[in-house]
Formats: C-alpha cells, sequence, structure tokens
C-alpha cells in the first residue's frame, strides 16, 4: 500500500459555504502530518469526511487505500479519531470512558494497554473521576487514551492541543513523536503556528483551501521578500511609526520584537528605518534582517489568497 | 506607583474551595493603561482569581481593588466599572450584531443618544455598517470576537478582562485584535488578558505566571526572560510551570 491518505479534489458545501474547495494531498505511511489554520479553516470537515462522517460533494479520498464513500467500516474500524473538544462523555470516569471506547470497537482495556500507557498512566490515578471534572489537559490525555484503545493503524486529531496551556502543550507533541516512532501514521490539526515545526509536513488551510504544503523549514524559506525584526520600547507608537514609513509594505506585531517588509527591491533598509525611527522618538530601537518562518508564510499567503 | 492610579490591586487574595486552596495569597498591582498578561497553565488558578477581581466570587481571605472598589464588599460597583469577554460566552449567536450592542448598551445603562452614537462608532470602526443586520452566529470568528471586545468596552470601564480572547483566530485577526488592545490602553483603559499563545505574552507590558494557586513571576517580559535566561516567554512558562505539582 502507498499512502495511508489520499485526498483528491475534495469540495464540500455547507448552504452557501465552501467548507472545502478542490483540496488534494497525500500523506504517506508512518508521516506526522500537520493541517495548521484557524477555525474556519474547513480542518474539521476535512476530518469528517476522513472518518467517513460526511461525504463529500466532489472528488474522492481514500484512507488505509479504502474509499471513504465505500468502504466506511473498513475505516472505521481502523482509524483512531480525536474529534474537537475531545467528546468525552462528561457523566462517565475516566476509567468508563476508556472501557466504553473499548467495548466499541471489540477490544478490552487490556489489549490496548501497552499502547496507551505512556499517555494513560498519567491520569490514571484520577480513573473514578468524572470527565467533567478533568482539567483541559487531563481531558487531553484521556480522549488520546480513547483514540489509542483500538490499537488503530492511522490517528485523526482534530485540534487537541486547542485551549490547553503550553506545558500540556510540549507535553501532548513529545508523546505523538513518541506514537509516530511506533510505526502510526499521525494528522494532527492545530490553530498555533508555532507548533507546525513539530511535524514532517505541514498543510496550511486557509478558507477551505490550503495555501502551501511542504516541509514546515520549506514554507518559511519561500518567502518571497527580506523580512526584518524590529526592536525597541513602545512598540505600538513605533508600529503606527512604521505603518507611515513611505517605503513599508507590510508591518506587524510578532511576539518580541515587530516584522517588516519594504516594497522595494533593496538588500537591506536597516540603516534607514533605524535613522527613520530614531527621527521619530524611538533612538533605541533596532533593526535586524531575520528569516521568515511559518507564521510570516501564513499571513502573507493569506493576504494573496484574499 | 500612585496608588491612585493602580487599577487592581490585590494583597493576599486567597480563595479555598475546602481544603483545596485555589487562589493562595497572591499579591499584585496593575496600574491604568496598562496591559497586563495573566498566565498560568490549566487548573493554577487563573479562572478563580479572574472570578474573585470581577465580583463573582468572594475571596476567602486578602483583599483587592479593582477600579478603586473593593472586591468583597463593593462588587456591584465592580461590575458596572470594568469589561468582559471570554472565548467561549460573550456574544449571542441568536441575535442581530445591533442587536447585541443594543443589548449590552441597556444592560450597562447607556442612554439612547449615548447608545445610538457609540453604535455607530463601533460600526463604523469595526467596518461592520453594512452587517449590523446579520446575525452574530454567522459572522467569522475572528470578527465575532472583535465585535465582542468592542461591546465589551462600550460602556467605557476603566478595566476590561479579556480571557482567552484569540482562541482559535487566524494570525492576521489575532494581530488586529491586538492592535485594539493597545489602541484602547492608549485610551488609557486597562487591558487584563489570559492567552495560550506564548506569542502575545510577549505583547504585553507586564505578565504574570501563576503556580499551583501563588503568582511564581511577575514583571516585564524582557525583565522576566533575563532573570531566568530564556529566550521566549514560551520557555520561561514551561520552565516554571513545569515545576507545579498539580501538572495536569
Amino acid at each position: 500500500m502507498s499512502n495511508a491518505v489520499e485526498v483528491r479534489a475534495v469540495t464540500k458545501r455547507f448552504d452557501k459555504v465552501v467548507a472545502l474547495d478542490d483540496l488534494s494531498f497525500d500523506v504517506a505511511q508512518g508521516e506526522l502530518f500537520g493541517l495548521v489554520g484557524p477555525d474556519g479553516a474547513g480542518k474539521s470537515t476535512l476530518f469528517r469526511i476522513l472518518t467517513t462522517l460526511v461525504l463529500p460533494d466532489s472528488g474522492s479520498a481514500t484512507v488505509l487505500g479504502f474509499d471513504v464513500a465505500r468502504d466506511l467500516w473498513d475505516i472505521r474500524s481502523r482509524v483512531g479519531y480525536m474529534p474537537g473538544g475531545f467528546s468525552l462523555y462528561p457523566d462517565l470516569s475516566v476509567a468508563e470512558n476508556l472501557e466504553f471506547f473499548a467495548a466499541v470497537f471489540g477490544t478490552t482495556v487490556e489489549e490496548g494497554y501497552e499502547l496507551i500507557a505512556p499517555v494513560y498512566k498519567q491520569i490514571e490515578p484520577f480513573r473514578d473521576r468524572r470527565a467533567d471534572a478533568l482539567s483541559g489537559g487531563m481531558k487531553q490525555k484521556l480522549a488520546l487514551s480513547c483514540a489509542l484503545v483500538h490499537r488503530p493503524e492511522i490517528l485523526l486529531l482534530d485540534e487537541p492541543t486547542t485551549g490547553v496551556d503550553a506545558v500540556s502543550r510540549r507535553e501532548f507533541w513529545g508523546q505523538l513523536a513518541a506514537l509516530k516512532a511506533s510505526g502510526l501514521t499521525i494528522v494532527v490539526s492545530t490553530p498555533y503556528m508555532d507548533e507546525a515545526m513539530r511535524c514532517d509536513r505541514v498543510a496550511l488551510m486557509h478558507g477551505g483551501r490550503i495555501l502551501d504544503i511542504d516541509l514546515p523549514g520549506a514554507i518559511g524559506a519561500r518567502f518571497e521578500r527580506p523580512l526584518f525584526a524590529v526592536y525597541g520600547e513602545n512598540r505600538y507608537a513605533m508600529l503606527q511609526a512604521l505603518r507611515e514609513y513611505p517605503h513599508a509594505r507590510s508591518v506587524y506585531l510578532f511576539g518580541d520584537s515587530l516584522h517588516y517588509t519594504d516594497d522595494r527591491e533593496v538588500p537591506s533598509v536597516v540603516e534607514e528605518l533605524t535613522a527613520y525611527l530614531g527621527a521619530k522618538g524611538h533612538p533605541d530601537s533596532r533593526v535586524e534582517p531575520i528569516a521568515a518562518g511559518i507564521e510570516d508564510s501564513f499571513m502573507a499567503l493569506m493576504g494573496s489568497a484574499a | 506607583m500612585n496608588p491612585n492610579a493602580l487599577a487592581i490591586s490585590a494583597h493576599g487574595l486567597t480563595c479555598r474551595f475546602g481544603s483545596f486552596v485555589a487562589v493562595d495569597h497572591i499579591t499584585f498591582d496593575v496600574g491604568a493603561g496598562e496591559v497586563f498578561g495573566f498566565l498560568g497553565a490549566n487548573g493554577a488558578g487563573k479562572t478563580t482569581a479572574i472570578k474573585m477581581l470581577i465580583g463573582l466570587l468572594a475571596p476567602s481571605d486578602g483583599e483587592a481593588r479593582v477600579a478603586g472598589f473593593d472586591v468583597g464588599t463593593e462588587r456591584a460597583q465592580i461590575r458596572r466599572n470594568i469589561g468582559y469577554m471570554s472565548q467561549r460566552f460573550s456574544l449571542y449567536n441568536d441575535l442581530t450584531v445591533r442587536e447585541n450592542i443594543q443589548l449590552y448598551g441597556g444592560i450597562y445603562g447607556l442612554s439612547d443618544a449615548q447608545l445610538r452614537d457609540r453604535t455607530a462608532a463601533l460600526l463604523e470602526s469595526l467596518g461592520l455598517s453594512e452587517s449590523a443586520g446579520d446575525l452574530v452566529g454567522r459572522l467569522p470568528l475572528g470578527w465575532k470576537q472583535k465585535l465582542a471586545f468592542s461591546v465589551a468596552l462600550l460602556h467605557e470601564p476603566k478595566i476590561v478582562f479579556l480571557d482567552e480572547p484569540t482562541g482559535g483566530v487566524d494570525p492576521i485577526t489575532r494581530r488586529q485584535f491586538w492592535e485594539m488592545i493597545y489602541a484602547a490602553a492608549a485610551r488609557g483603559t486597562t487591558v487584563f488578558v489570559t492567552t495560550h499563545y506564548m506569542d502575545e505574552a510577549e505583547y504585553c507590558d507586564r505578565i504574570s505566571i501563576m503556580v499551583d494557586g501563588r503568582i511564581a513571576a511577575l514583571g516585564t517580559p524582557a525583565a522576566l526572560k533575563a532573570q531566568y535566561e530564556v529566550d521566549t516567554v514560551d520557555d520561561l512558562f514551561v520552565r516554571l510551570a513545569r515545576g507545579a505539582t498539580v501538572t495536569a
């Protein structure tokens, strides 16, 4: 078998809204593949199609070689799906949720224990606690355990880190890396751009389309203009000053700096921008050429797609 | 800092649920017009602390003043002087844009003239004049959140509390949202914000990081990064929060 997932020209509309617009891509066996994009990008609709819960209006898709429109039961038994918002039974306990998911797939917690243990052991001390009394990080671990308990061949994870703090998010990506190392194919969606770097390949999604798809490092490298980071005090005033600069093409907040691109083909704007900001009351500003990352590329592609 | 210029002043603020201490003697000040990032892991006590600050939950111990009013005894005044929005709930999806604005204006006791003027100004500044009659539920998330923020500012509160306002919002709209935050702060409104996006923590004037009900670190992002010898707030957060006993 070649690819774990093959999507060909898939389109899906809900009334007038085009949720997925002629989408095509492949996910290789054993790959950790990321779908990165904000709410409304179409990520959840794509997962529902891959899990056979929704049919595409046109186009076709296969999962593990099975057709999503024809081979429902072949796909459903082999897929571990973690829907957005974790979809646990709130008034069942941790252990009951897990037993329920195991039973639905005709297996037992014992049979799947080895696979889920690295994740499940962390919440097992709370096995009698109701799911609705768990913190976000614990719900996430339980939902992943439930998606893994029947030992699926592919994991489809819809925004598993949304609403979860930065520590739990890092731990979660560590767990995904371990699962990938065991040979599992993983397709995971996220609105957090920084998480793209944890994937083998990513598709940037917006408005039902794929803006770009590649190795995470390659997407940033394709950023088409020289990019500059501007550091200094009083960032809001500095942002406004830079927006007024006659050659400014884009200026936006970025972590502890501002990111700037120029509308001319010039090798460096470091000296002239520093002088300009100095004259505008920002004598302490510092301008540095930098390499663009995924988020810079995403915004540039979003702007040109609009 | 001049105590009259303080928007929030908390001293030993504590909340216990039975034997569990959710918020454990936190002490901090927030200045007027400051953008203050209130960070912490899930379960660290952020939400409980915010509930006390906005007058929804009485402290078990300690005290705090918000907009000059005592969180223990003057809760009604506090609620009139603050704005609040969260990711989970802020607007009614089944009401139109205009109806939501009117509802909140009415709740906060704006006069008809004030409401008319501010509604027009708000719609204009958001570029939503054409969409005033659309149901809020039909708006893209980013627009909804920008509208919710504007509505939370409608009664010109001294302080606005934003609880994960940008979750799931695209990177361009997220930055537009933060420029709205800066604009509000520049007008003198204090902004108290929580977020899971660590790059947004860098946008704050000062941040605090809660761990197990206590404030483990407090300062400007630059000073804290220097103090803990880390490159990013993300690294700082992970370093502090990983030591927590409530890791889940």
